[in-house]
């Protein structure tokens, strides 16, 4: 059951998505953008969490899961440090996969070759 | 002997002639139903080289050499080259044609740098400064896409309107009146800059129409002829969406182009097999389709009389960046078999033929 | 032929095909709906393994955006992505692709200011808002603590 639904969550995430690349003008990452900030928004207004509660994976592998990520970590650190912790909080909740990104980017630029689109 | 007509047609009484061309063209290219009319194709779009840059100018490099083999000429029987591609600076041809040791003129015309080239080496073979010029123009998908869009890994999908840069680049020797043989450019009109507003930088045809119908309502006012007359009106990289939208231009003022034209972005690919949506594009797609199936068909006595008219959109990132339209240009470049006839009005098509 | 931008807009709106928006609403629907599924599969593995919750999720994250680092590397994410659009935009594999795509792409410009600038050159706003967006709130949420 928790598989299903992630999977028509996260899959209706994506509609919204598809749905702005073809009805608007908007490039790729003006749409990824717009993810992440919706994300801390709703996260922000308590309003993400429980969907994140309600399908998982489904919530959190899209975008605005990372948004979200980005404002529970924000009030949590604002909560144990005060007005300090608007300035750690974010970073702090999203170093994993920021910095598996970044990581694994280097790691992969090294090894392959970019290759025409055949 | 050089004469303006009408607004801004030059005559070119004394016919420079084509006499030999070559073209390169990718994998894509290779696919396509062009296929075997190229001079040297391969599946390897880097070209052996060890960035897609280098891989252009490779292209420019293979498409003189080439050229000049056929022609039976050295660098030297050269004067002056007219090359350009869609690369920042030019690099391209400056590399690609940095060890010819030929007088260069660099050209930008986005994708009507064909047709600009080829103008301006007709109008110096013309016009008795040169014997001999070179005509070259490449493009490369690689190139293009780093250049002007996304990284080739980035997952993106394309816009049913979007066009795809050909891997691809033509070369064609003009030579002086009495200095050789080959299809003859018998008139130039050189294009103006026309914006409608396309912003929509994955809608190049849209933004190219209006230039090729101005052009080619102003060559064939000032010339007096119709669209009947010729054989083929040949736009290079209209793509299938700016091909009606040219027709429809076309046909506020009663010209009608639609039974005669043909575009180098349709031909140069299958649209049905290929994935390139609207077709191709890239200053290599109009040069490889001119310097391949038309001048060979030229040769083989299959064509006799067209206009070749590559259209350019001269817009950069940073222009659309800055949210500003996409200007539109198109040159238009008469060619006709060799064979005398009183320039200015191209013989009627004889019935039966 | 004097026509105005506004009319040349209809003009060119008659003859540009729109995207199958039902069609690509489809595959992103399953392509976005099967990288979700995976992850929800990877936090329960992780969570049998023993991690808490919140490390599985971590764990989970670091493994899709490896899986789509390394399918860039081998030219197939954008395959994917060319029919799945948003569904392999949107998740965080997406972000992964956006990292690991340019920086590939630009290793032929040295590997500082080639690899190493280019490699935020689209994710890099992603980030810069995002974290901006959080910032703004923590602010607002430490203000709203000095009143409450």
């Amino acid at each position: 059951m928790e598989y299903l639904k992630a999977f028509v969550v996260g899959g209706l995430l994506c509609v919204i998505g598809q749905i702005l690349v073809d009805k608007t003008k908007l490039t790729p990452a003006r749409i990824l953008v717009g993810f992440v900030v919706v994300g801390v928004v709703l996260g922000a207004l308590g309003l993400y969490q429980p969907l994140a509660d309600f399908a998982g994976a489904g919530a959190t592998v899209p975008l605005s899961g990372f948004g979200n990520l980005l404002a529970k970590g924000t009030k949590e650190a604002v909560d144990s440090q005060g007005l300090l912790g608007a300035l750690t909080g974010p970073l702090t909740a999203g170093a994993a996969g920021i910095t598996a990104a970044m990581f694994f980017g280097l790691l992969v630029a090294l090894i392959f070759k970019p290759k025409d689109k055949a | 002997m050089i004469k303006k007509i009408g607004q801004r047609t030059l005559a070119l009484e004394s016919a420079p002639a084509l006499i030999q061309w070559a073209s390169v063209a990718g994998k894509r290219e290779m696919e396509g139903p062009l296929s075997q009319e190229f001079d040297f194709v391969t599946g390897d779009t880097s070209f052996g080289e060890k960035t897609w840059e280098k891989a252009e100018s490779a292209i420019q490099k293979k498409a003189v050499a080439l050229a000049l083999e056929k022609a039976g000429l050295q660098n030297s029987d050269i004067d002056y080259v007219f090359a350009g591609d869609l690369l920042n600076q030019c690099i391209a041809s400056s590399f690609g044609l940095r060890e010819f040791g030929i007088p260069l003129i660099g050209l930008y015309g986005a994708c009507s740098t064909m047709a600009e080239s080829l103008s301006l080496a007709s109008i110096f073979a013309a016009s008795g400064c040169a014997d001999r010029c070179a005509a070259v123009a490449s493009s490369h998908f690689c190139t293009a896409e780093r250049q002007f869009r996304l990284p080739l890994e980035y997952g993106g999908q394309r816009t049913p309107t979007a066009q795809w840069t050909a891997t691809a680049g033509g070369c064609v020797v003009v030579a002086a009146p009495g200095q050789g043989s080959g299809p003859r450019v018998r008139h130039v009109t050189i294009g103006k800059i026309v914006d409608l507003g396309v912003t929509d930088a994955n809608n190049m045809g849209a933004a190219m129409a209006p230039a090729a119908a101005d052009t080619i309502k102003t060559y064939l006012e000032d010339t007096g002829t119709a669209p009947t007359d010729y054989q083929l009106i040949l736009t290079g990289d209209l793509g299938q969406v700016g091909s009606s939208i040219l027709y429809d231009l076309l046909a506020l003022d009663q010209i009608d182009i639609a039974p005669v034209h043909n575009d180098c972005g349709l031909l140069i690919y299958d649209r049905q097999s290929q994935d390139v949506k609207a077709g191709g594009s890239g200053c290599g797609c109009s040069a490889s389709v001119l310097c391949s199936l038309i001048l060979g068909k030229f040769a083989r006595g299959e064509l006799d009389n067209i206009l070749f008219v590559a259209t350019g959109a001269l817009l950069s990132t940073t222009s659309s960046a800055q949210g500003e339209s996409v200007p539109g240009i198109a040159h238009l470049v008469h060619i006709s078999a060799d064979r005398d006839r009183p320039t200015g009005k191209p013989a009627a098509r004889k019935g039966g033929k | 032929m004097q026509l105005s931008n506004m009319e040349y807009d209809k003009m060119v709106k008659k003859y540009s095909p729109n995207s199958s928006l039902f069609k690509d609403c489809v595959w992103a629907f399953v392509v976005g709906g099967a990288i979700c599924t995976l992850g929800q599969a990877l936090i329960g593995l992780y969570g049998y393994w023993g991690a808490d919750k919140l490390t599985a999720a971590t764990l989970t994250s670091v493994s899709l955006v490896f899986l789509s680092a390394l399918l860039t590397g081998l030219s197939l994410y954008d395959k994917i992505a060319n029919h799945a659009g948003a569904g392999t935009l949107v998740p965080i594999t997406g972000f992964a692709n956006a990292v690991v795509s340019p920086a590939l792409e630009f290793k032929s410009e040295g590997m500082v200011l080639g690899l190493g600038a280019k490699l935020f050159v689209i994710s890099g706003p992603v980030i810069v808002y995002g974290v901006s967006a959080a910032v703004i709130y923590g602010v607002i949420y430490y203000l709203m603590g000095l009143f409450a």
